[in-house]
């Protein structure tokens, strides 16, 4: 289990760098889209090394928190008010 | 026996989410890296929590694990398909290497009509 847990953390960091680096806005939005997603799949390998369902519980709002996020983020982007 | 077909789905998630931020990382533009990222992560997130029903069987992580590959495969498409309007609408360009941009071509014949 192990080895998966260092794999994604691999990958969160991945994502990390193109936070950091990307040259737009929407690059940046991309990547922590992606960033929840990878979340929730750490929660839930999270969750059978524990045996607890505190962590999916912690996953499913993580997954709700980041849509709407990333719906905001792109709102803002294209430059429209939030109530059209 | 469940155990290792919970581990089988638990390799190949890994492995599209880990193919997935590399093409994050690697390909030239926004629209290319959104449709390299976004797929693959999607269907890499639903395998390991597939993993998780077949690890604990159905009960209460189970049932929730169904329940959150119910809510990705629901909000992670809609999530792209608003980041990549609102990032055609907010002006970044094209890959020089594009060879078709249909959305722009159907926004300016909306335009020229209305």
């Amino acid at each position: 289990m192990s080895v998966f847990i260092a794999l994604l953390i691999l990958c969160i960091f991945l994502c990390l760098y193109r936070v950091g680096k990307g040259p737009t806005a929407p690059d940046r939005t991309v990547a922590i889209d992606i960033l929840g997603t990878l979340v929730v799949g750490f929660c839930a390998i999270y969750s059978i090394i524990t045996k607890k369902d505190l962590y999916m519980n912690i996953g499913i709002s993580w997954a709700l928190l980041s849509f709407i996020g990333t719906l905001a983020l792109s709102k803002y982007l294209e430059g429209r008010g939030f109530d059209e | 026996m469940n155990e290792t077909i919970g581990l089988t789905f638990l390799i190949i998630g890994i492995t599209f989410d880990v193919i997935g931020c590399i093409g994050l990382v690697r390909l030239p533009d926004v629209y290319n890296r959104l449709q390299a990222a976004t797929k693959c992560v999607t269907l890499g997130t639903s395998m390991i929590l597939l993993a998780v029903v077949f690890y604990t069987g159905i009960n209460a992580i189970g049932v929730k694990a169904l329940l959150c590959i119910w809510f990705v495969l629901i909000t992670s498409p809609t999530g792209a398909h608003a980041i990549a309007r609102a990032a055609h609408k907010s002006g970044v360009r094209l890959w020089k290497g594009s060879v078709m941009d249909k959305y722009a071509d159907d926004h300016e014949g909306a335009d020229s009509s209305s």
